[in-house]
């Protein structure tokens, strides 16, 4: 198994800043727009941001969510392996909001797909974006892109790509691990 | 470990400690999914259940039905009373004409013990016991359980007391055995004649005053006097058993601790439990019931996903 580092810690911090830029070009102040993690890894990366737009870009009133897509996923009883569920906590209603779906890594999009079905159960949105960290071009099954990208990254689909955080992983940091 | 160790629910005796853990915790996403606008998800949409009841039920049959509908499964109902078992038909002749029909999962309520774990050996489908006479009704105890950790944060240690009829009674015995798996410490408490002989060998305490049980105990399970079950009498009468082991708010409030009681419905009001404690807030019989509707969500989904395509 080999390792190579895509994106080191600074150059991840720098990617954040601009994708916070980004999100406040297109949502101003944010009062209309609540951002959504997308459990279990995604919460790291909205976690970063919201703390990034609260603190150095002054927005207040930020309303961050998770969501677990689990029981809306569309391969249940179709692997060997089970998929455990994580907690979802939206406590606001997403009713006429703009929704930022936030994910570390978007490969075949079928997350992202059942994300979109989710979270109708927690009302009508005007908008959904996506706001991905790695955007894994080529290996898409469905027609899903994302509105902001942190950086675009060609692998093979024996390749995976795994992100670090300094939170969960005691270091930031983006790893393309080939077999 | 994510996947429960059986490919039925056929009684907690079956069960391992893990598997009531992995079970609470599914619940636990169940439960935030059934409080949001939009009470379902998709996962079981391919997916059918046939609810079959051979005895009579409300509570049991709508949690279970309800449970089914949340996780868009399709459901079919089935009552003795108005089919063909009144017309000569066998128990596995039933169930695999129904099965025909590409049923995959059974939930089943039958008046004779043991229905579920023989139906199980002879049919091919995954089998939720919803009771089964007088033996075992598992997601009532999964679900007493449940709610005894939502209100104390953990059931291991706790005392809990099971008062009333314990010889008829599928959910004392169910509850007997999903207690002691979680470490917790089960006390029986009913008339003698409604204690079965050899019950202190499942390692429970046995006790025939209501007042000594209730001192000892952090929780109260109250049970219906089962009298469509008694061929004889057990008590000379309604009001005697009341006075002795009926539990009322000047009862509660002599005793030196606050104590949770429990109910598995339907409640005789009056009789094994009085209004003003029914209604109180220490009674938590409201809150079994909507804890009853993700454990059964918990189950049904953990069962579904051992169904290979």
């Amino acid at each position: 198994m080999s390792q190579k580092v895509l994106l080191n810690a600074k150059a991840i911090n720098i990617i954040l800043h601009r994708l916070a830029c980004q999100l406040i070009e297109n949502h101003k102040d944010f009062s209309n727009t609540v951002l959504i993690g997308i459990q279990p890894r995604g919460k790291f990366l909205a976690n970063r941001l919201a703390e990034m737009l609260r603190t150095e870009y002054k927005i207040k009133d930020l309303k961050i969510g998770y969501l677990d897509i689990t029981f809306y996923r569309d391969d249940f009883r179709r692997g060997d392996k089970i998929h455990e569920a994580n907690t979802t906590n939206i406590d606001f209603v997403v009713e006429n909001k703009k929704v930022v779906f936030i994910d570390d890594v978007l490969y075949t999009g079928r997350s992202i797909r059942a994300a979109l079905t989710a979270i109708q159960s927690f009302g009508r949105p005007t908008e959904i974006e996506l706001l991905t960290l790695i955007d894994r071009r080529f290996s898409r099954h469905l027609p899903i892109q994302p509105n902001y990208r942190g950086r675009q990254v060609d692998a093979i689909n024996k390749e995976k790509v795994k992100v670090n955080w300094k939170e969960n992983d005691k270091e930031d940091a983006v790893y393309l691990i080939s077999n | 470990m994510s996947e429960l160790s059986v490919d039925h629910l056929l009684g907690i005796k079956y069960l391992q400690e893990k598997d009531i853990q992995l079970i609470f915790e599914t619940a636990d996403h169940f439960k935030e999914v059934i409080n949001r606008p939009i009470k379902k998800v998709p996962s079981l949409r391919d997916i059918t259940i046939a609810n079959l009841f051979f005895e009579n039920s409300t509570r049991t049959k709508l949690s279970f039905e309800l449970a089914e509908k949340r996780l868009s499964a399709d459901v079919i109902n089935f009552s003795a009373g108005q089919s063909s078992v009144k017309k000569g038909e066998t128990l596995i002749d039933t169930v695999n004409n129904i099965l025909s029909m590409k049923v995959d999962m059974v939930v089943m309520r039958h008046p004779n013990p043991g229905a579920g774990v023989f139906l199980s050996k002879h049919v091919k489908a995954n089998i939720i016991n919803a009771g089964d006479g007088a033996h075992e009704h598992p997601t009532q105890a999964l679900l007493d359980s449940y709610s005894i950790r939502e209100k104390l944060g953990d059931v291991a240690g706790k005392n809990v007391v099971i008062v009333g009829d314990i010889l008829h009674s599928r959910v004392a015995l169910s509850n007997i055995y999903a207690l002691k798996l979680q470490g917790a410490n089960v006390m029986v408490c009913g008339p003698k004649t409604l204690l079965p002989k050899y019950i202190a060998d499942l390692g429970v305490k046995v006790e025939t005053n209501l007042r000594k049980a209730l001192q000892w105990c952090d929780v109260a399970n109250m049970l219906r006097v089962q009298n469509e079950r008694m061929d004889i009498s057990y008590f000379p009468s309604t009001r005697e058993y009341t006075q002795q082991f009926g539990v009322n708010k000047e009862l509660l409030n002599s005793l030196n601790k606050e104590i949770t009681i429990m109910h598995p419905g339907p409640i005789n009001r009056g009789v094994e439990i009085t209004s003003d404690v029914a209604d109180s807030k220490q009674a938590i019989i409201l809150d079994q019931v909507e804890n009853g509707v993700a454990v059964r969500m918990a189950v049904i989904y953990l069962l579904a996903s051992k169904i290979k395509q």
